[in-house]
């Protein structure tokens, strides 16, 4: 199978070498035939796709086609998207179907893609194995004993095994760059404040951030080009104008510095990951890059200081599911407060019952300064450092994760073991600086492994850049998986 | 810091979740391990930093005091698990 990215759909489209109904068609049969072993998908909405790529086909006829009209996509089912399921991967969610379309989806679908379904992910997005979902775990499509890493499980999975060319996510931790470091595609977390999160089922809101997946930087270029804007109903949208993410990535490596954490290259991380991405910066120095190494010594308190923001921020966020307004309400109660706490209990998984519980606690009386203030000290800590790094080079390049994607259940019953495997990730999120996961060989046991590029804040540009001009002289995005 | 059997049970009172009989010893030990990573924060003397909410610093945007959503009570209400004549159906909690 050739790689079918979606600058070579629309150029396809655009030559009227085929139909988005031919496309779509193509697409639905290889979710047919590859999710069942994949389990990435939650729901599949195939009627509305299909006419989704008739109404594409017309316009494209009529001579009004948008950017992006007929192309295939699917979203991670955190979006809420009207007339279709919207989960987030929970028993509490299993019915609801929204009355309205995230800001990204209506954004998306006005550029003219076609969804072809809700992909699936850890319970709102809390997991980095997606073995957290009440629809059941993602496979590795690589290798079908493996996690597909997490939230954004199914994204990845779908994107990889070519069920999709294309497909959002959100990374609040690294939800994003480390299942498509996991999976070998490609996969970016803009800017807090980039894309809105409207209508994105809020997990932890001064963190969370939707992106984009897709085989190729430059695809992620075109999706992140709708994606991004201001948006007057997300109350931490930042007023910019917008930016033509494209614009960049032809642009020549020569004189870029990379500089290298020492805190991202040591123990704990394995050696076949090492190797991997020594080779892949290998080859940015061929391109003209130099490297530097610059140091981020608070790296180590960045796991503490988001288990508290984080649970902080989504047992307040997760008070809305409520057995009253929407979602699961359980069968028996004899009163208010039992039909509360029942529904609760029934309706979220054993991992998102220990975040509330742990962000509840935090923030009950007494507890709040000890905690969640120290928690965000520690943050403007951590952000510090990365505006120290950056002083000396123009992006920071280290591993997504410490190891290529493990077995499943391997720490499933263990979630600070879990929590740790996050280790290069979750310091982004909490500066709020964009970084990619871009494919960079594969580790000693043949699983893809990703590399990492975090940039300033809007440097989106750049490191699309940079992840464009090592796709153009690699050959690791291009490998498909047996499954 | 090691929270006991008695503090999980009143913090699952406040967050309105339902432990099962049994479940709280094994709650209990999986908090306890959270809250031992969590505590490394504490070797950190961060007086005089400023707490970050935001990594751009900026503050809520006000917006003119006017109704700018229509009524939707409606398709709204068609997902609540109940609903009648545009109400919320719950136990009854006044006497």
């Amino acid at each position: 199978m050739t790689l079918q990215t979606l600058k070579s759909l629309a150029d396809a489209l655009a030559q009227k070498k085929t139909s988005s109904r031919e496309l779509v068609t193509d697409y639905l049969a290889r979710i047919d035939a590859r999710n069942p072993a994949i389990n990435a998908f939650i729901t599949v909405d195939r009627d509305g796709a299909l006419a989704a790529a008739d109404a594409a086909d017309q316009a494209i006829a009529a001579g009004h086609a948008a950017p992006l009209t007929g192309l295939p996509i699917a979203h991670k089912d955190i979006f809420c998207t009207e007339g279709v399921l919207t989960t987030c991967g929970s028993k509490m969610l299993a019915n609801f179907v929204s009355p309205y379309d995230a800001h990204v989806v209506s954004q998306l679908k006005a550029a003219g893609v076609v969804s072809l379904g809700k992909t699936n992910c850890d319970e709102f997005a809390m997991g980095s194995t997606n073995e957290n979902s009440f629809f059941g775990p993602v496979k590795n499509p690589w290798n079908l004993d493996r996690v597909p890493g997490g939230s954004s499980g199914g994204s990845a999975a779908a994107v990889a095994a070519g069920m999709i060319p294309a497909c959002t996510g959100t990374d609040t931790g690294g939800s994003i760059r480390q299942p498509a470091g996991l999976c070998g595609v490609t996969g970016i977390k803009p800017t807090y404040g980039v894309v809105s999160r409207y209508g994105m089922v809020a997990y932890a809101s001064s963190l969370d951030q939707g992106g984009a997946f897709a085989h190729t930087a430059e695809d992620c270029a075109l999706l992140l080009n709708h994606m991004a804007g201001f948006d007057n109903r997300d109350s931490t949208s930042l007023e910019r104008a917008k930016e033509d993410y494209v614009r960049d990535l032809a642009l020549p490596l020569k004189g870029l510095r990379i500089g290298l954490p020492k805190e991202y290259f040591g123990e704990g991380l394995a050696a076949d990951v090492r190797g991997a991405i020594e080779n892949a910066l290998a080859e940015l120095r061929k391109l003209g890059a130099t490297t530097v190494d610059v140091s981020l010594p608070n790296t180590h308190l960045a796991i503490p200081a988001y288990y508290v923001i984080a649970p902080a921020e989504a047992s307040s966020n997760l008070s809305r599911f409520d057995g009253v307004r929407y979602g699961h309400r359980a069968a028996d109660f004899s009163d208010l407060a039992e039909l509360y706490a029942r529904s609760r209990a029934e309706g979220f998984g054993a991992e998102v019952k220990r975040r509330i519980l742990v962000g509840t606690y935090v923030l009950s009386h007494g507890y709040y300064d000890a905690y969640y203030i120290k928690a965000q000290q520690l943050r403007r800590l951590i952000a510090q450092d990365f505006q120290q790094a950056l002083q000396h080079c123009d992006v920071i390049a280290g591993p997504v994760a410490p190891t290529a994607a493990w077995k499943l259940g391997q720490m499933a019953d263990d979630p600070v073991q879990m929590y740790l495997a996050d280790i290069y990730t979750i310091a982004v999120n909490l500066a709020g600086l964009p970084a990619l996961s871009t494919p960079a060989g594969f580790s000693a046991e043949a699983l893809p492994v990703g590399l990492q590029l975090i940039g300033n804040y809007f440097g989106e540009a750049r490191l699309l850049n940079v992840a464009h001009q090592l796709q153009q002289t690699t050959d690791w995005h291009l490998r498909r998986p047996g499954n | 810091m090691a929270l006991s059997l008695e503090e999980v049970g009143r913090i699952a009172r406040l967050a309105r979740i339902e432990l099962a009989p049994g479940d709280a010893e094994a709650t209990q030990a999986k908090l306890n391990g959270i809250f031992g990573l969590i505590e490394q924060m504490q070797a950190v003397d961060t007086t005089g930093v400023a707490p970050m909410s935001h990594p751009q610093d900026v503050v809520q945007r006000l917006r003119p005091d006017a109704v700018t959503e229509g009524d939707r009570r409606a398709a709204f209400q068609r997902v609540a698990p109940e609903a009648e004549q545009g109400l919320y159906l719950v136990p009854k909690v006044i006497e």
